[in-house]
């Protein structure tokens, strides 16, 4: 039984989605259960938040290594929640639709404690760990590019092409070249290899997603794969 | 040069046979308005645009106080609109007027009422439908096959074969396994692929006496793979080996989410780290750092943006549709199998296709008459492209 109602609410909402996108009628179906997905989801973020709290005071209370760090999430965590749920600093800037109703403005909203820590505090920290991604792209290209074989050599070719193409010193290197043999100018090359070479190859690929998604999408909702609940029986 | 500055002057002219027409086979809401240019011979140059305009009907009387809301301006060349996102439960009348320097000139008369009724089906997506149910008919006539008893070959993956070694090295160093199932929640189709491969390398992690810890992005995944594990574990014979606490969920935020899982991975050195799931940016970080501490890795999206990204990082990848066919791959269960058959016949199809509408395409090019013109407009229109 464990098993089987997840499994029928599974292929019930899964065709309901399914007719949503081709039957006017049943437009309302698939809001339904997104609406419903929405809920499960944000009843689900109380069992994240538990989990969160209890593997950090564990650790905290056990004097793990690193447990300073644990109750440094712990604190922000309960700050956090505190200041969003009880929206520090948005009252008495109450949203002028509803303006007899206290609490009624964005969380996030100027002036509202939530919203400083996310523009001061999360997206500078955010931002940081994207910037850090140029320097793991920059290692896994030296990586990628070494010219170890002759697939390699391609490789490396093309991507120096792709690169060259893209600045202003690919425009400079072969600007010389005569307007009949313009295609072979970096800058051309460049748009040739991504619109044909690359369009075919990312194409091939996402034909083969989508029957894959088409495949594994009817495997669930005619119960033949159940291993997503965790075992068939 | 006066009969030039006349025509300026005067007032525009409005349009005749103003109709207004329900477009069928759509989801409602929309209505096709038509009109006839009436300033003979000169298709509507005179003026820079029509305006067109409407109303509503309600309860079967126009409204008490008549009000027309602009619909749209459109260039003058132009003789029909679709007037879309219209109310359902009303009948609309549209009037059109021509525009010119001179300002609005008098409206047309009205249209007849006309409502914009949702039809039974989305006739625009007539071909996804039909290639849905070719695809569909394919993998269920290949299940009830395999059911029978016919035989289904399946090419080596690599990548999954490589999961026993996987688990075997994390097991032989005495270090943990690290699974990612990507940072989208149960309602993207990538992460129920991630946790289905979860399954399975759990049930293996299991029988091997190996941990597996699993960071989740989303509170549902981590329920689902608590689940998922927690079966596999029991399957396998080791259910007092479960530890649900290895499964946590750490922050719906993409890059507080990768901060995490990448120092764990540089404090605790896993043996092997598996990415199974739907990723973006953070993909080469994780996978970057999984190749610094000498981690085996292997991963499995079906972002084509990211797919370069893995290849480049960890030791295998399944790219695209082999990360789908994992589960049946790992499970070597008839019926699975047989859907991955259709699946075959699926790609087969869209392979033909491709390859006669590249035929047609090249023989237009070369030798451009009515006949290849027309036969690869027809197979661009079956297509609905």
């Amino acid at each position: 039984m464990k098993r089987l109602i997840p499994m029928w609410i599974a292929i019930i909402a899964g065709f309901a989605m399914l007719f949503s996108a081709f039957f006017p009628h049943t437009e309302s179906w698939g809001e339904v259960f997104g609406n419903i997905f929405n809920v499960v989801a944000a009843i689900a973020f109380v069992l994240g938040a538990g989990s969160l709290a209890k593997i950090n005071l564990a650790k905290v209370s056990r004097r793990d290594a690193g447990w300073g760090y644990a109750a440094i999430t712990l604190i922000c965590f309960a700050v956090t929640l505190f200041v969003g749920l009880g929206k520090i600093g948005v009252h008495p800037n109450p949203n002028p639709q509803f303006a007899a109703l206290a609490w009624s403005g964005e969380k996030n909203s100027e002036g509202s404690v939530f919203g400083w820590i996310y523009k001061y505090g999360l997206v500078p920290i955010t931002s940081t760990m994207f910037a850090l991604l140029a320097f793991y792209v920059a290692s896994a290209a030296f990586r990628a590019f070494r010219a170890k074989n002759i697939e390699a050599i391609l490789l490396l070719s093309t991507a120096f092409i792709i690169l060259l193409g893209r600045t202003f010193a690919g425009v400079v290197l072969t600007g010389w070249l005569p307007e009949w043999a313009s295609g072979l100018r970096l800058e051309n090359l460049s748009v040739y290899i991504m619109q044909v070479f690359n369009t075919a190859g990312n194409r091939a690929i996402i034909i083969g997603i989508a029957l894959g998604v088409a495949a594994t999408s009817l495997r669930i909702l005619l119960g033949v794969d159940r291993s997503w609940m965790g075992s068939r029986d | 040069m006066i009969a030039s500055s006349a025509s300026v002057i005067a007032a525009p002219t409005p349009p005749s046979s103003v109709t207004a027409t329900d477009v069928p086979w759509d989801s409602g809401g929309s209505v096709t308005v038509s009109w006839i240019s009436s300033v003979a011979g000169s298709n509507g140059l005179v003026q820079a645009q029509w305006r067109i305009e409407r109303r509503e009907i309600i309860n079967d009387q126009l409204t008490a106080e008549i009000v027309w809301i602009k619909v749209a301006d459109v260039p003058a060349d132009q003789m029909s609109f679709d007037a879309v996102k219209l109310a359902l439960d009303h009948a609309h009348v549209f009037r059109v007027s021509a525009v010119d320097a001179q300002g609005v000139g008098s409206p047309s008369s009205e249209s007849a009422p006309v409502f914009a009724a949702r039809n039974f089906f989305v006739g625009t997506k007539i071909q996804l439908f039909l290639g849905i149910l070719i695809v569909s008919a394919c993998v269920i006539i290949c299940i009830l096959r395999a059911r029978a008893g016919h035989p289904v070959k399946i090419r080596r993956i690599a990548a999954l074969d490589a999961v026993d070694e996987a688990v075997g090295r994390a097991t032989e160093m005495g270090r943990s396994i690290l699974f990612v199932a990507g940072i989208q929640d149960m309602d993207n189709i990538q992460t129920v692929a991630g946790i289905t491969v979860l399954g399975h390398v759990a049930k293996t992690a299991a029988e091997y006496d190996a941990t597996i810890e699993v960071p989740t992005s989303r509170s549902l995944v981590m329920e689902a793979a608590r689940e998922a594990v927690q079966a596999s574990y029991m399957a396998a014979g080791r259910s007092d080996s479960y530890n649900q606490d290895l499964i946590r969920y750490i922050t719906d935020e993409q890059f507080g989410f990768v901060a995490y899982v990448s120092g764990r991975m540089v404090r605790e050195k896993p043996a092997t780290c598996f990415y199974m799931g739907c990723f973006f940016a953070e993909s080469l970080i994780l996978a970057e750092t999984g190749n610094s501490i000498g981690a085996i890795q292997i991963a499995g999206t079906a972002e084509s943006s990211q797919l370069p990204f893995f290849v480049a990082a960890c030791d295998y990848t399944l790219i695209g549709e082999e990360f789908f066919a994992a589960s049946a791959y790992l499970s070597r269960e008839p019926d699975q199998m047989g859907s991955l058959k259709g699946q075959d016949f699926g790609k087969l199809i869209a392979g033909t296709l491709i390859v006669i509408g590249a035929v047609l395409a090249t023989c237009v090019a070369l030798w451009p008459t009515s006949a290849m013109s027309s036969a690869l407009s027809f197979l661009k229109g079956a297509l609905g492209s």
